[in-house]
C-alpha cells in the first residue's frame, strides 16, 4: 500500500507536484498517468525518500521509505535507466546492491536470470543497449523479491520486443499478489495492465478511479452520418434526443444513438444515407481530453482567486 | 509474494534493527573494487609517488659531489627519500573525489540511496571502505618510497635507516598524510558533487593557496601558511620542524579535523539536498 498525502514539491517558484494525495492499493497494478512533465517521476522520487517532499509526506505500507528496515526486500524501483558505473558489470552491480540489504548472492543470479542478462553479466555495463540498461534496472528493483514496485516510464526508449517483454513481466508480477506502481505517459500502455488509475496533470490530481470507470465515463462513442440531406436529418434526430455537431459539410457526429436507431430514423424521414459508422475515441483520445480539461480547469481556478 | 506474507514472514529478522553498517560496508567495498578506474588510480599513486621519489633520489645520489656544501648541510636524507608524496597526494585527492563523485556522474547514486536511505551510514561506509585503502595504500608507498629510497643514496651521500630516532614515525605519518587527504578530497567532493569541480577545488587548496598566502606580508604568511596541508605535508617527510611549521603530531591532527569539517559538512548536505 502507498499513500501519498497532500505532497508537494517546490524548486524556487515553480511548483512540481502540488498538493497530491492518492493511494495505491496492497496487490493491484495502479497505473500514475499524467503527460510529459506532470510531476510523475519527482512524486516517484519524493515516494523514494530520494527527493524531499515541501510538504506532505508518501509511505509505504505505513512507513516512510528511509525509515524501511530492509529497503530493497521490501521495495523495489525503477527510477532511471542506465544508472550504473560504465566500467562495472551487471553482476557487481547487482552483488554490491544486494550485500548492502543482506540479500544472498545466488539472489542475483536468479534475477539476471530473470531478465535475460546472464550472458552478459559480466561484462562491463558500458557497452549495454538502452533496453540492456532497463533490463539491469528491472533486475535491481527484483533483486529484494519486494512485495513493492515503483516503476517509472518502464517502456520508455525500448523497442517493440522490449515492450512486449515489460508488459509481460509487469502482468507476472501483478499475478503474483505484488502491488505495482507504474507510470507512463501512453495510456494505451496502461489500458492493458492496470486496474487502477491516478491522473495527474500540472502536479495535480485529475481523477483516481478504476481503469473501466476511466474509460466508460470518459470514451466518447459517437456515430458518424453523411448524407447529401443533413439538415432534415438532424433536426429528427435532435427531436428523439441525440446531441448532435457538425464534423464537416454534410457530415454529423450523433451522440446519444445507436446506429440502428439513426438507421431506423433516417428511414422513417425517408431521408438518403451515404455513411453510417460507429466512431470510438481512441484511449489517446480519451487520455488527452481528461489532461487538456484539467488544465483549462486549474487556468479558469486560477483567475477566479 | 503478497506484501502481507511478507510481513508476516520476515518480520522478526526486521526486528533486529534493519541493514547494519558493516552491511554498507561490504557493499561499499565491492562498489570500489569492481571498477578498473581503481586499479589503475592506486597503481597511478604507486608509480608517481615511489617512481618519481626514486628518480629524484637517485639524481641526488648521483650529484652529491657536485652539491654546494650549504645543500650538503641541510640535505635530509628522510626529506629526499619522500619526495614522492608529493606527486602521490594528487592522485590519492582524485580516488577520494572519484569514491563519490563517481556516482553523480553515473546516476548510481539515486540506486546507492534507494538501497540505504540511510544517508549518514552510506557516507560513513564510504569514508571507512575509502579510509582504510586509502591508509593501507599510502603506508606502502610511503615506506617502498623510504626503503627504495634510502638504497639509493649511496656514499658520500649521507642516508637514514628505519631504526634511526622519529624516522619511523615520520615515513607511517607519511602514509597517514596521503590518507587523510583522500578524506579530505572526498569530503569536498561530497559537497561539490562534480568530478572536475571537486578536483579543482583540491588542487587549489594544495597548490594554489600556498601561492597566495607566500605573496601576502611575511608576518601573516608566517602565522597562517602553517595551517595548510601543504606546509603539513613538508612538517610529516622532514626530521627537523621548519620555524613556521607545526610539529608532525600537531599537523597531523589538525589534517583529521579538517577532515571530519569538510566531510561533516559533506554529509549534513547529502543528507538534506535532493539526490
Amino acid at each position: 500500500m502507498i499513500e501519498v498525502l497532500n505532497l508537494t514539491k517546490r524548486y524556487g517558484d515553480k511548483v512540481a507536484v502540488e498538493n497530491l494525495s492518492f493511494s495505491a492499493a496492497s496487490g493491484v497494478v495502479t497505473g500514475f498517468l499524467g503527460p510529459n512533465g506532470a510531476g510523475k517521476s519527482t512524486t516517484m522520487r519524493m515516494i523514494i525518500g530520494l527527493d524531499r517532499p515541501s510538504s506532505g509526506t508518501a509511505t509505504i505500507n505505513g512507513k516512510r521509505y528511509v525509515d524501511l528496515a530492509w529497503p530493497l526486500r521490501e521495495v523495489g524501483a525503477l527510477l532511471e535507466a542506465r544508472a550504473i558505473h560504465p566500467g562495472r558489470s551487471a553482476r557487481s552491480h547487482l552483488w554490491m546492491l544486494a550485500q548492502s540489504n543482506q540479500i544472498p548472492r545466488t539472489r542475483v543470479d536468479e534475477v539476471l536470470d530473470i531478465v535475460g542478462l546472464t550472458e552478459v553479466a559480466d561484462q562491463p555495463a558500458g557497452k549495454f543497449s538502452l533496453g540492456m540498461g532497463q533490463r539491469l534496472g528491472i533486475a535491481v528493483s527484483l533483486l529484494g523479491d519486494p512485495g513493492v514496485l515503483l516503476f517509472d516510464e518502464p517502456v520508455n526508449g525500448l523497442d517493440a520486443e522490449g515492450i512486449r517483454w515489460v508488459r509481460n513481466l509487469l502482468i507476472s508480477l501483478a499475478k503474483e499478489g505484488r502491488t505495482l506502481f507504474v507510470s507512463s505517459h501512453l495510456m494505451s500502455e496502461m489500458a492493458q495492465i492496470a486496474e487502477e488509475v491516478v491522473v495527474i496533470g500540472r502536479g495535480r490530481l485529475l481523477t483516481q478511479t478504476s481503469m473501466n470507470a476511466l474509460l466508460e465515463n470518459n470514451q466518447q462513442s459517437f456515430v458518424r452520418v453523411r448524407s447529401p440531406q443533413i439538415d432534415r436529418l438532424e433536426q429528427a434526430l435532435v427531436a428523439k434526443g441525440a446531441k448532435v455537431t457538425q464534423e464537416a459539410d454534410g457530415i454529423l457526429q450523433v451522440y446519444g444513438l445507436a446506429e440502428a436507431a439513426i438507421g431506423e430514423i433516417a428511414f422513417d424521414e425517408k431521408v438518403m444515407l451515404h455513411e453510417l459508422a460507429p466512431v470510438t475515441a481512441s484511449l489517446e483520445e480519451v487520455f488527452m481530453e481528461l489532461t487538456e480539461e484539467s488544465v483549462e480547469y486549474h487556468g479558469t481556478e486560477r483567475s477566479r482567486q | 509474494m503478497s506484501t502481507d506474507q511478507q510481513t508476516d514472514v520476515e518480520a522478526p529478522a526486521f526486528a533486529r534493527g534493519g541493514y547494519p553498517l558493516h552491511s554498507v560496508i561490504a557493499s561499499e567495498f565491492t562498489k570500489l573494487r569492481t571498477v578498473r578506474s581503481t586499479i589503475w588510480s592506486f597503481g597511478t599513486l604507486f608509480v608517481l609517488a615511489v617512481g618519481l621519489g626514486a628518480l629524484a633520489t637517485s639524481l641526488a645520489s648521483s650529484h652529491w659531489t657536485q652539491m654546494r656544501l650549504e645543500e650538503q648541510l641541510t640535505f635530509d636524507p628522510l626529506r629526499q627519500s619522500l619526495v614522492g608524496v608529493f606527486f602521490g597526494q594528487f592522485a590519492i585527492g582524485v580516488l577520494g573525489v572519484l569514491a563519490i563523485s563517481a556516482e553523480y556522474a553515473t546516476g548510481t547514486i539515486r540506486v546507492s540511496l534507494a538501497a540505504v536511505p540511510k544517508r549518514s551510514y552510506l557516507l560513513l561506509a564510504k569514508v571507512i571502505v575509502f579510509g582504510v585503502s586509502a591508509l593501507i595504500m599510502g603506508e606502502i608507498v610511503a615506506f617502498v618510497s623510504f626503503f627504495v629510497g634510502q638504497m639509493l643514496l649511496t656514499s658520500p651521500a649521507p642516508h637514514v635507516t628505519i631504526g634511526t630516532h622519529g624516522v619511523l614515525a615520520s615515513v607511517a605519518g607519511v602514509g597517514l598524510y596521503l590518507c587523510l587527504l583522500g578524506l579530505l578530497a572526498l569530503g569536498l567532493a561530497t559537497i561539490i558533487r562534480h568530478t572536475a569541480a571537486a578536483v579543482s577545488a583540491y588542487i587549489s587548496i594544495l597548490l594554489v593557496v600556498p601561492i597566495i598566502v607566500s605573496l601576502l606580508p611575511s608576518s601573516i604568511s608566517n602565522t597562517f601558511g602553517r595551517f595548510l596541508p601543504a606546509s603539513i605535508g613538508h612538517s610529516v617527510v622532514s626530521q627537523v620542524t621548519g620555524p613556521h611549521e607545526f610539529s608532525m603530531g600537531v599537523g597531523l591532527l589538525l589534517l583529521v579535523l579538517y577532515a571530519v569539517v569538510v566531510l561533516g559538512i559533506g554529509g549534513y548536505l547529502l543528507a538534506r539536498r535532493d539526490a
